[in-house]
């Protein structure tokens, strides 16, 4: 027997779900607040059971047609490229800096989507990055954490 | 009222509140026409910026992105038959077929003027609705507010997906549980933080906005691989022709403005319905208006047919701010994201905007109106010009968008924990999308998500804990039919196509 895959991810919700009410019911509340009408803890409760309820609904009922990707002709490697350049993106934005950290993403980006026009590519990356600092911190005084400039005395 | 609009034209007059509307059509247009990414990314993209403006200004700056957007999407529909927002399906049906008879010039020139006279007949109906309905909206109370979330979250979820209702209502309750993350409210209890003290101020409303939509449309596009500026390609090598009307397509056209501005704006108010149900029914309904001869024409390049949908769903648009201005409680996705930004900014929509923040409500009427002046100067003449900009590559777009996204959230926070919390909510957002699991109910559910409760809260604590107050109350006991209406009307539909 195929269980289709909205299926699976219905079953996946009521697990959730389940948790989340567990985990409502953990709430430390008040004790003077322990037997309120309502308290931090009802309505979580209701969302649990909501959840709950509505993913059993959609377990249970059968389904029109079985809705299926046809995961071929889809590319799943650019995507995992592009979440591992931005997971890389997020870990050195502080510890780098903006501006070095920021161009590398788009540089990578541009590479890994199939770009192979270098001038165009390099335009994008450091000196966008540039201007973009450059509205940012010059003209809008938004401050941006970045200890390499600060290292190279550009930025204060 | 007069006080009010004089406000309002003081406000949206500036020049700083002019070049916002300015740049928010220019923006929106650019993101309308590209297939896949709508108005809601538009606005996501928008709000970082936006918070480094007053509250006006920022609204300002984003009804301009909404109307553009809805004008943008218009604009692919009709030269290359790819809609680029749902809204603007129904203009396809006619607008393609006239491109392809060499007559795209004039079809943008309908749909220019059609969406330019629903929008500002829309915003006179505003005008005059919106003050009247806050007056009636004071005479809500807790159990009827929570009656009408109830009601917005079933309604959208009710049309946001044919045929998927319980992946739309799941979405809702995943929204609902995201927005229960944090400490809460009244007691300051901390509540789904698991000890991480990243989640004590719960999680960001643009965080979910930016993953849920800018940065999951992203990762959709490269996962399809499609590539949606081919249709921008497409448009600048078009032979446009004239954009002149003769004397019977104005004729027509103008037939056709006043009927489906009336059906838009009346659309547009409900909650859930919105732009692209506003559209179809336009166009239906123009189809039974119309001589036996015309009726042939619809679907083959039919003025009436063009004009309809373009006005109906420019109408809706306006129509949509009605709840969000006097209820405090948006009837779709886009406006869902607009109350979101505005709860940013420390503003409650509601029926007491009308008199806590005359300058707000009142200038986005009236830049409403600016917007459609703008947007007329931008669609007919510009848009060669404008498709070329947008003829970017994919290989520089996504990322763009990515960064634009990853950099918002960044700096809001500069943590780098909200950088990650957003690739996962979009990772996952993107799995679900492909499943056809509904997004703006999710988005509308966040946003109601503290309202909600603090309205079932009060409600509750006023009835002592029972649940009488669903019927006590007249008014709560007709929305909750409402509610009850469209439910079982979902389950019928389910079992009849069974």
């Amino acid at each position: 027997m195929k269980i289709s895959s909205v299926k699976i991810i219905s079953l996946l919700f009521f697990v959730l779900s389940a948790f989340y009410l567990y985990t409502a019911h953990q709430i430390q509340v008040f004790s003077f607040d322990e037997n309120a009408p309502f308290n931090a803890k009802t309505f979580p409760i209701y969302l649990g059971y909501a959840g709950m309820f509505l993913a059993a609904l959609k377990i249970l009922l059968p389904e029109k047609s079985i809705e299926e990707v046809n995961h071929n002709v889809l590319d799943y490697k650019k995507v995992i490229y592009l979440v591992i350049i931005m997971i890389f993106y997020g870990l050195t934005i502080l510890r780098v800096g903006f501006f070095l950290s920021t161009s590398i993403f788009l540089l990578l980006s541009y590479y890994f989507l199939g770009e192979r026009r270098w001038i165009l590519m390099l335009i994008f990356s450091f000196p966008f990055v540039a201007l973009f600092m450059f509205l940012l911190h010059g003209a809008l005084n938004i401050y941006l954490r970045d200890p390499l400039l600060k290292y190279l005395g550009i930025i204060g | 009222m007069i006080e009010g609009i004089l406000i309002g034209l003081n406000t949206a007059l500036s020049l700083k509140n002019i070049l916002m509307v300015v740049m928010g059509c220019f923006f929106g247009t650019i993101i309308g026409m590209l297939p896949g990414l709508g108005p809601m990314t538009a606005i996501a993209l928008m709000i970082p910026i936006t918070y480094g403006f007053d509250p006006a200004t920022g609204l300002i700056l984003m009804a301009g992105v909404y109307y553009g957007a809805v004008f943008g999407g218009s604009t692919s529909s009709i030269l290359i038959n790819a809609p680029g927002i749902p809204g603007t399906v129904a203009t396809s049906f006619d607008g393609y077929p006239m491109a392809q008879q060499g007559k795209a010039g004039k079809a943008l020139a309908i749909a220019a003027y059609s969406s330019f006279a629903g929008g500002t007949i829309a915003a006179i109906f505003l005008l005059f609705a919106a003050p009247s309905l806050s007056k009636v909206s004071l005479a809500f109370r807790s159990p009827d507010y929570f009656a009408l979330m109830v009601l917005g979250l079933t309604a959208v979820a009710a049309f946001s997906s044919k045929g998927q209702f319980l992946k739309a209502m799941m979405m809702a309750v995943l929204g609902l549980m995201l927005a229960s993350v944090g400490q809460d409210t009244l007691s300051d209890i901390p509540r789904f933080v698991f000890n991480n003290m990243n989640l004590s101020d719960g999680i960001s409303f643009v965080l979910v906005v930016m993953a849920t939509f800018a940065m999951s449309e992203a990762l959709m596009i490269i996962l399809k691989g499609t590539d949606p500026s081919s249709a921008a390609k497409a448009i600048s090598l078009k032979e446009l022709g004239s954009i002149k009307l003769d004397k019977e397509e104005t004729k027509k056209t103008l037939k056709t403005i006043p009927r489906s501005s009336i059906i838009g704006f009346i659309v547009g108010v409900l909650p859930g319905a919105g732009s692209t149900i506003a559209s179809f029914l336009a166009y239906g309904m123009e189809r039974n208006f119309v001589s036996k001869e015309e009726k042939e024409k619809f679907g083959k390049g039919s003025v009436h047919g063009l004009a309809a949908p373009e006005t109906a769903n420019n109408a809706a648009c306006s129509g949509s701010f009605v709840p969000l201005l006097t209820l405090g409680i948006p009837g779709s996705g886009t406006t869902a994201v607009m109350l979101g930004a505005l709860l940013g900014f420390g503003i409650q929509p509601g029926p007491r905007l009308y008199m806590t923040n005359p300058e707000i409500f009142w200038s986005v009427i009236m830049s409403m109106y600016i917007g459609m002046v703008i947007l007329l100067i931008l669609n007919l003449p510009l848009i060669p010009y404008i498709a070329r900009i947008l003829a970017v590559p994919r290989t520089f777009l996504i990322p763009m968008i990515l960064f634009f996204s990853v950099t918002g959230i960044y700096l809001m926070s500069f943590n780098t924990f909200d950088i990650f919390l957003m690739i996962g909510i979009a990772v996952v957002a993107t799995g679900l999308r492909l499943y056809k699991f509904p997004m703006p109910p999710l988005i509308l559910a966040f946003v109601l998500g503290g309202l909600m409760e603090e309205n079932l809260r009060r409600s509750l604590l006023i009835s002592d804990g029972s649940f009488n107050f669903l019927w006590d109350r007249p008014l709560t006991a007709i929305i909750l039919v409402f509610t009850i209406l469209i439910v079982s009307w979902q389950a019928y539909s389910s079992l009849k196509t069974k």
